[in-house]
């Protein structure tokens, strides 16, 4: 019974295991491309277009602590510090060693990938709460490492002013340029995390956040996956400082600091935790927010505010948001925004018997 | 006391003066025995004998005070859990422990985790090596699945499972390691006599099919009578007596440890 035809049950599995099985899904990932890739340049203003390359450059960290926390289920208060690795080694390899883009970029990650190893070799044997104050403590210790070492920080100011990044001896200038090579690698980050978490590593984070037991009895080394879930998570981390550095045209550590690796748990939480499409929500969502407060608060504020009061209150107003917005959340909706696509999507699925 | 009944001629498990305590409790006291490659080996004792820990034990969950334990003349002492499994040992739990927010297929293809070698880069990649890969296991997952007859419920999540579906499950994922020895600790507690019909038909066909050697915990001694080559019984944390069903129903010592309890009646 088992032995019919393989040809016929090989082509079947593979369907099986597309990334996008559903029609509407299928739909809706050529629409978006589409619409970033074509429509977007065309008609967005410059300004739009550098906004939505912020949100390019979040959508990698964001999958990179979603497979963390997401999947794997480790916390992280720390993912803002392996940034700001990334960033520095693309810097100094930049300036020091003239080395291309194309090469500080993997190594900005590898270098933030070794540095996650470091770190989660002594923190990923202990769990919750320890756990969050080991990689809280990283990310005080990283910081503190990089503004107190001129060798690395570049000096008085620990900011290191980059190049404009080259692409195949194309300099990328224009913000249309800019723009479209980070949705480019946007666009792999989600391929290649789509791909991992399919495949024997994804299922084995998923298994040891569900049950560490089990999964160490079947074969799992938790702690060596876990490790692998840090490392590969501090690696997007690394590649998404060396973005920023580039996007910037600064390599700064005021950039990395605690408040950014709150801002991306938002994202993840936000977005729809162990989710790869919630890592994309999250980062429009919190990558745009602040830009919605502000158009908020300078209409509707300004009536009742004075202007630099106003000023002050806007970042007040958006840390406090998000912190609610967390708590929100993670009491509402765990699954995230990304509940909201797969209900419009189950909706479609049916459509137009929808009753 | 009876002895290993004659000439263990090809041992594939020898455990040796294996002892473990938690505090005070001396759960194993000194247990020593051997496996016949092939066989089905049943452990029976009342509750709190020492049968799960001495599992445990072997499975590298409890790691043994004393003793050796050895597989194909490998020590498993001291390795880890996941090191254990590697060698080709699976087992299941007393309490199910399946991933239960994962389908049936997930839970299937992370049993054959170890079998699997596909490196970070390749998963990445996806599209060539992995993808293979995958199919490939998937291929043996889905014989398991038409073997245990779940195909209709490929795509549930396990917690959502009826108890009797979820030991099968559970068995499933372990069967996916492609296992040369199986532990099974008590894998019809709690079922109704057809599940127990049908785990104890899945049992001998695993046995007999893929000559998977089997350590059985189980309380019900008339399937165990029946089933089992071999039989030790332990009774609190000692082995009282060791050999074929026929013997071990004749041993005092078996007869006077049961006295009161209304276990043996096979
Ligand atoms: N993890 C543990 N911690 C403390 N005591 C344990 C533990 N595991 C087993 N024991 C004790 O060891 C003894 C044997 O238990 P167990 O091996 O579960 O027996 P059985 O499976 O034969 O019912 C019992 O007294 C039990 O309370
Ligand atoms: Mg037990």
């Amino acid at each position: 019974m088992y032995y019919r035809e393989s040809g016929y049950y090989k082509t079947d599995y593979k369907s099986d295991m597309s990334l996008y099985p559903l029609p509407i899904s299928r739909f809706a990932a050529f629409s978006l491309l589409v619409l970033f890739f074509l429509a977007a340049p065309v008609v967005m203003n410059e300004y739009y277009l550098t906004l939505l390359s912020l949100v390019a450059i979040a959508t990698v960290g964001a999958l990179g602590l979603n497979i963390l926390l997401g999947y794997a289920g480790q916390l992280s208060i720390g993912h803002a510090a392996f940034m700001s690795v990334g960033a520095y080694t693309a810097a100094n390899l930049a300036t020091k060693f003239d080395l291309p883009f194309l090469i500080t970029l993997p190594a900005g990650g590898l270098m933030a990938a070794a540095i996650g190893i470091v770190v989660g070799v002594p923190s990923l044997r202990i769990k919750g709460v320890y756990l969050a104050i080991a990689t809280l403590a990283a990310q005080f210790i990283i910081e503190w490492i990089i503004n107190h070492s001129p060798e690395i920080s570049g000096g008085a100011q620990a900011s290191i002013e980059v190049p404009r990044p080259t692409l195949l001896g194309e300099k990328l200038e224009s913000p249309v340029e800019l723009y479209y090579f980070l949705l480019i690698v946007a666009v792999i980050a989600v391929i290649a995390t789509q791909n991992l978490i399919r495949s024997r590593i994804g299922r084995a984070f998923v298994a040891i956040r569900d049950q560490d037991i089990a999964a160490e009895i079947i074969g799992i080394s938790v702690f060596k996956y876990k490790l692998y879930a840090f490392a590969i998570s501090s690696f997007y981390a690394g590649v998404t400082g060396v973005l920023y550095t580039y996007y910037l045209g600064i390599a700064s550590y005021e950039q990395f600091q605690l408040g950014v690796s709150i801002d991306y748990l938002a994202m993840v939480i936000i977005g729809g935790l162990g989710s790869i499409l919630g890592s994309v929500f999250g980062a429009f969502f919190i990558s745009l927010l602040p830009i919605a407060i502000r158009l908020f608060m300078e209409s509707v504020g300004s009536i009742f505010v004075e202007p630099d009061v106003l000023a002050q209150s806007i970042s007040q107003l958006r840390q406090i948001l998000f912190g609610v917005l967390i708590i929100v959340f993670l009491i509402v909706e765990p699954d995230g925004l990304n509940r909201l696509w797969i209900n419009i999507r189950n909706y479609f699925r049916v459509w137009p018997f929808s009753h | 006391m009876l002895d290993s009944s004659g000439g263990s001629s090809d041992p594939i498990l020898t455990v040796d003066k294996v002892a473990k305590s938690f505090g005070g409790v001396q759960a194993v006291k000194e247990v020593s025995l051997q496996v016949e490659r092939g066989s089905i080996f049943s452990i029976i004792g009342p509750n709190g004998a020492g049968k799960t820990s001495l599992v445990n034990m072997i499975s590298g969950f409890y790691k043994a005070d004393q003793g050796s334990i050895k597989f194909d003349g490998t020590e498993l002492i001291g390795r880890s859990p996941s090191g254990i499994a590697e060698l080709g040992i699976a087992r299941t739990f007393q309490n199910i422990a399946l991933f239960r927010g994962l389908t049936v297929l997930d839970n299937l293809m992370l049993g054959r985790h170890v079998r699997m070698k596909s490196s970070v880069m390749s998963c990445f990649m996806w599209w060539g090596a992995a993808q293979k890969e995958e199919i490939h296991h998937r291929k043996r997952a889905e014989e398991i699945i038409d073997f245990l007859r779940i195909s209709d419920l490929r795509r549930a999540n396990t917690g959502e499972l009826a108890y009797g579906l979820q030991k099968r499950v559970e068995l499933g994922r372990a069967l996916a390691l492609d296992p040369t020895l199986l532990l099974l600790d008590e894998p019809m507690a709690g079922m109704n006599s057809e599940e127990k019909e049908d785990m104890v038909r899945y049992v001998l066909d695993v046995n007999a099919e893929f000559g998977t050697t089997i350590i059985l915990i189980e309380h019900d001694m008339g399937v165990v009578m029946d089933i089992s080559d071999h039989i030790v019984v332990l009774d609190q944390g000692e082995k009282i007596s060791d050999g074929t069903p026929d013997q071990v129903k004749a041993d005092p010592a078996v007869i006077r440890a049961y006295l009161g309890a209304s276990h043996l009646q096979g």
